[in-house]
């Protein structure tokens, strides 16, 4: 189980390795990777901006990560989030998880996603060809994904 | 309920937007002894200047974290020691 919160890229196949060296108790291991987008609202964009809280992201997700864990038989876990400048075709975020059987490595990769969108205080700010910034709005469509979890 | 004491220090953060309107990502400020919850900090906050006013003109959608956790705008500040203020959240 583990956070990181950095400016610099990740290697998927890299972390997956670390996670099941020497084990032989996992099956089945799910990942998620954000992408920056080229285009957003219609328009290209050049460049986008993470800003977060230092401290509260790590706990917040942190805290995901351990309400994950009492929901489903998970063997590891993994999350990285990167800040700073990033360019279209950059990578943002990674979620790994392991688990004996698909589902709940399935299941607790996407409720880490969904709550992570709706708690983990990053901001996103893009920036245009022309120079001009715009942070991004929070979805509604976010907020409702959480449903799904609540049953 | 204990009285509380004048002129506590605390410690307020402000991102993204938030920070961008009022100029700063930080400050070390004396609460009044009247501010009992995230609300009433808000509308302190607010006659601080026209670019809080700006900040949290719609305050209604400023989400707020007392030591580092999510709060509600009714939630009692008591014995926080750090108050942020931000647009909801954007990331992953």
């Amino acid at each position: 189980m583990a956070v990181r919160v950095q400016r610099e890229d990740f290697d998927i196949g890299a972390e997956i390795r670390r996670l099941t060296a020497d084990r032989t108790d996992i099956g089945a291991v799910v990942t998620f990777t954000g992408i920056v987008r080229g285009e957003a609202r219609g328009q290209p964009i050049s460049s986008m901006m993470l800003e977060h809280y230092p401290g509260m992201t790590e706990q917040e997700l942190a805290r995901v990560e351990d309400e994950a864990r009492k929901r489903w038989p998970l063997q590891a876990s993994l999350i990285i989030h990167r800040i700073g400048d990033l360019k279209p075709g950059d990578n943002i975020v990674l979620v790994i998880t392991a688990s004996a059987h698909r589902h709940a490595a399935f299941e607790a990769a996407a409720f880490l996603m969904d709550y992570l969108k709706t708690r983990a205080p990053f901001w996103k700010k893009e920036t245009g060809p022309d120079g001009t910034g715009h942070w991004v709005d929070a979805r509604e469509s976010d907020e409702a994904a959480l449903e799904r979890w609540r049953s | 309920m204990i009285q509380s004491q004048t002129g506590r220090p605390i410690r307020l953060l402000y991102f993204a937007w938030v920070r961008e309107k009022i100029g700063r990502g930080e400050e070390q400020v004396e609460l009044p002894p009247h501010i009992e919850t995230i609300a009433d900090l808000i509308d302190w906050v607010k006659t601080r200047g026209p670019e809080y006013a700006a900040a949290f003109e719609r305050s209604d959608v400023i989400r707020a974290a007392i030591d580092q956790r999510h709060v509600r705008h009714t939630a009692r500040i008591d014995e926080a020691r750090e108050i942020a203020f931000f647009p909801p959240v954007t990331g992953g």
